[in-house]
């Protein structure tokens, strides 16, 4: 069987590459009818976009983007839309900021207990949905949809002076109280800047989400939902009971997202903590295929062509071009991946039907030989 | 209308093959043949939801080949499927006009021609009522009325009487006739022996996807029709020896199970359900689908909580345990629906193989997943269930029907099941698969394992089952020794028309202490203890 399941792995990696190629010549058509030639922008991308200082860059944008991926997949994987990731994580970042800033232990203390609020915070913010979700029929894009203005709304009256705001020493800028110099998560002293040492633990939570999925019973139980309801529950899940777990596992992933940035960078939670990674996290979990190594790629993908097309600006070029091939990416995977997924399956049960009928005509043959 | 050598092949199946079938114009031509027989296969080609792989279909001497439903409806050919196909919130008129506005306009004029339709063939069809206000022959009468509408000559009904109780059925047979009389033909697809005897002025009797003759209601009757549908020479499902003993395996008492229809009226789907399986038994139950033995099966299994009653299991209640428990304890479950209840469709054999069993060995070892264990053994059912596959990697979706059953039959069997529930267990299934899978449930009640079967194949309930049950509207309301029993008066008493023990009239053996109507009744004419 290792035929089928290279061809597996074949269409599983035409589909993105379809998708990417094809997004990239939309964009030069773009670009084109722009006016602009494209394929010296697409040059200037490439080379800005290796250099060293880029690869920095990216790689610590990709740490924040996998961590968003994963987030929304584990959703995914059940058949789950948790569009709520975005308002999880920033509640959790301000809620973790807020909890660094008040404290000042040991940072092998700290830091854990930092990005465990996180992680309670957004679970229990995910929860909310999941618990509507099972209790009262709400549909869980929905409530995760109308919890992310909830959460602007919150952060936006906690962080004041006098709640949990703290104004800087110049006085122009609002935020949580800043953490401690040993709350300060670890660096790779890389140059010219530091890769953040969060990369590890994103690694750490793409191990564990592969493992649990394919390796534990809870995984697998979670994949049933998500291929098919009813037969999970025929085979004896209990669906809502599931629902409520993995919306929790979303949210605690979710909460995970502003940390890096938290703890190896802003060190504080203000009016410019980076937004919307919520949303960047469903199209890279959708580019990525839910799987672990895939929405790393996506993430990588993701960070590549902010890093390429943020040079582009100083090139004459117009910046919002980053958004036409992220959306043109996003909306060319969907249809590769639905497109191959048919594909596969047609030609999967054809050639099954044509080995079988093979087997019978040799087993006709040796009959009548014997006979 | 005639069709030739029609074969249509679903990946690793043939659905039908040589089907031959002459329609003379003007009369009633019924189809008849078990479930999974192919029937509905050939009227999706007929209709042009579906193209042949091979044969040819003439209308009126002329050759034609349909692409979608629309080529079918210009040459004349009109189908009433099972399911209305109607928008509850919309008036009659609306509904019918709804996708041929061009025809006669939505207007007056549309209504004109409903009102003449109507009149001319006797279906009392009013244009002004909501659709959501009509009962279900008056909805039924909508559909036949919108085929002709559109120019039907030909009217492809499937199914009709499956939703009917007996006076519609009455009803829908005289508008039939009126049909017949205008000219027009229809085309009548049941299983129903007695229904198709009574309208139809042809019949095609096809079985395994082919046609295996015509028969001439005049001459024929529902026993000679019905081994024609079966087949003579298809392995029998019959168990010989008893193998029945007295210890209790399953007792279900007093179950009933309530439900809330989507008008938000509560009414009841199982009332007053109580039998004792023993071990090494089968219990059959018969019934039209749809009378409670989803229901039933979901309720055994822990899917529904119970309003009231007791599910015992080998001694202990499990009437609060959960689906999974319940699995644990040794229950073992052919779904009625292999597709939505019984597979991973797009994962791989072996995943499916732990579908239901996560928490068994071998597929795992604490919460760990054992993916060795399992492999090895998808491997071994796939060997001595003969699932015919190229590889336990391919996805469920690639194997036929009959594999997809083994697969599914070896898995439940590798768990030493207590309790078997088999709902439909060979329904889609080929010839050699079926035969298979009797084998096994016979070879496991040998050994000892309780059996509760749901079947509409009434040879097949009668063959495997050492008692017999008759389910109608939620109640067991008849029980037949199948030892005695034909599948004809098993078939009037799932209509309702024979309530307590069931007894064969010219066998005097049989033990009728509590016998209560006749067994002859014709389906037709029951109902009368509703």
């Amino acid at each position: 069987m290792k035929k089928i399941d290279k061809e597996r792995l074949l269409l599983g990696i035409a589909a993105p590459v379809l998708a990417i190629v094809v997004a990239f010549l939309v964009t030069a058509l773009v670009l084109a009818a722009t006016g602009k030639e494209p394929f010296s922008a697409f040059g200037i991308m490439f080379d800005y976009g290796l250099k060293s200082d880029s690869q920095v860059y990216i790689l610590n944008k990709a740490t924040t983007y996998y961590l968003a991926g994963l987030a929304v997949a584990v959703g995914f994987r059940m058949n789950l839309f948790n569009i709520g990731v975005d308002g999880q994580y920033r509640l959790a970042a301000f809620f973790a900021a807020a909890v660094g800033g008040a404290l000042t232990l040991p940072g092998a203390l700290q830091i854990p207990l930092i990005i465990l609020t996180a992680m309670i915070v957004g679970a229990m913010w995910a929860g909310i949905a999941g618990v509507l979700k099972v209790t009262r029929g709400v549909s869980e894009v929905v409530s995760t949809i109308m919890l992310n203005a909830i959460a602007t709304a919150v952060i936006g009256y906690l962080l004041q002076q006098g709640r949990l705001g703290h104004l800087d020493e110049a006085g122009t800028k609002i935020s949580t109280k800043p953490l401690p110099e040993s709350s300060h998560f670890f660096e790779f002293p890389t140059t010219p800047s530091p890769v953040w040492g969060f990369i590890v633990v994103a690694v750490v939570a793409g191990v564990a989400y592969w493992f649990t999925l394919s390796r534990t019973r809870f995984g697998f139980d979670l994949r049933t939902v998500g291929q098919s309801g009813s037969a999970a529950e025929a085979s004896g899940v209990d669906v809502k009971k599931m629902v409520i777990t993995s919306m929790l596992i979303s949210g605690a992933v979710a909460g995970l997202i502003g940390m890096p940035t938290l703890l190896n960078d802003s060190y504080e939670y203000s009016g410019d903590f980076p937004v919307g990674i919520g949303f960047t996290g469903i199209a890279i979990a959708l580019l990525g295929r839910n799987h672990p190594v895939g929405i790393a790629l996506g993430a990588l993908l993701w960070g590549f062509l902010e890093r390429g097309t943020g040079k582009l600006e100083f090139e004459g070029y117009d910046k919002e071009i980053v958004g036409v091939i992220q959306g043109v990416i996003v909306l060319c995977v969907v249809i590769a991946y639905e497109v191959v997924r048919r594909f596969g399956l047609k030609r999967q049960q054809s050639k099954v039907g044509a080995e079988l009928a093979a087997q019978a005509a040799r087993n006709n043959d040796q009959q009548e030989v014997s006979a | 209308m005639e069709l030739r050598g029609i074969t249509k092949r679903f990946p690793g199946v043939v659905a039908n093959h040589d089907i031959d079938i002459t329609v003379r114009r003007g009369t009633v031509h019924a189809l008849v043949g078990e479930n999974g027989a192919g029937k509905s296969t050939l009227m999706k080609i007929l209709y042009g939801m579906q193209k042949p792989d091979e044969g040819t279909i003439a209308v009126d001497g002329e050759q034609v080949s349909f692409h979608n439903p629309g080529d079918a409806i210009a040459r004349g050919i009109g189908m009433v499927h099972q399911h209305f196909m109607l928008a509850d919130y919309l008036t009659v008129l609306e509904n019918v006009v709804l996708g041929s506005e061009k025809l006669y306009g939505i207007g007056d004029r549309a209504r004109a021609k409903i009102k003449e339709i109507s009149d001319s063939y006797g279906l009392g069809v009013r244009p002004d009522a909501m659709v959501e206000d009509l009962g279900v022959a008056d909805r039924q009468r909508v559909e036949i009325l919108k085929v002709l509408y559109r120019g039907a000559r030909t009217l492809i009904l499937d199914e009709p009487t499956a939703v009917l109780v007996p006076q519609e059925v009455d009803a829908l047979f005289d508008n039939l006739r009126e049909l017949k009389a205008e000219g027009l033909t229809v085309i009548f697809i049941s299983h129903k022996l007695g229904e198709v005897l009574s309208v139809a002025d042809e019949i095609t009797v096809i079985r395994r996807g082919t046609t295996v003759g015509t028969a001439d209601p005049k001459s024929t009757t529902t026993k000679q029709l019905a081994e024609l549908m079966v087949g003579s020479e298809l392995p029998s499902p019959e168990t010989r020896e008893s193998t029945v003993t007295d210890v209790p395996m399953l007792t279900v008492d007093g179950m009933r199970l309530s439900a809330t229809d989507p008008d938000g009226v509560v009414r009841s789907v199982l009332d007053g359900i109580g039998f004792t399986i023993h071990k090494g038994e089968v219990l059959g139950i018969a019934g039209v689908e749809g009378n409670g033995q989803s229901e039933l099966v979901d309720a055994i299994m822990g899917m529904r909580q119970l309003d009231a009653g007791t599910v015992t299991l080998d001694g202990a209640d499990i009437s609060r345990t959960p689906t999974r428990k319940r699995r644990e304890d040794g229950m073992g479950v052919i779904p009625e629906d292999r597709h939505r209840h019984g597979l991973l469709l797009e994962a791989p054999l072996w995943e499916n193989r732990i579908l239901g069993h996560v928490t068994e060995r071998p597929n795992s070892k604490g919460a760990f997943l054992d993916l060795k264990g399992a492999r090895a053994d998808t491997e071994r059912i796939v060997r001595e269930y003969d699932v015919r596959t190229p590889g336990i990697d391919v996805t469920a979706a690639s194997l036929s029907g009959g594999n997809q059953q083994k697969l599914i039959v070896g898995r439940e069997m590798s768990h030493d099941p207590k309790l078997l529930i088999a709902a439909h267990p060979t329904r889609g299934v080929d010839v050699g698969a079926q035969a298979q899978i009797w084998d096994q449930i016979r070879e496991a009640r040998r050994e000892g394992l309780a059996v509760l079967l749901i079947s509409a194949d009434l040879d097949e309930l009668i063959g495997l089952s050492d008692t017999l049950r008759v389910m109608y509207r939620g109640r067991l309301v008849a029980d037949a020794d199948p030892a005695t029993i034909t599948p004809e008066e098993l078939g009037s008493a799932m209509t309702g028309a024979a309530t307590g023990h069931l007894e064969a009239p010219d066998d005097s053996g049989a033990e009728g202490a509590e016998s209560a109507d006749s067994t002859d009744t014709d389906p037709r004419n029951g109902g009368e203890d509703r």
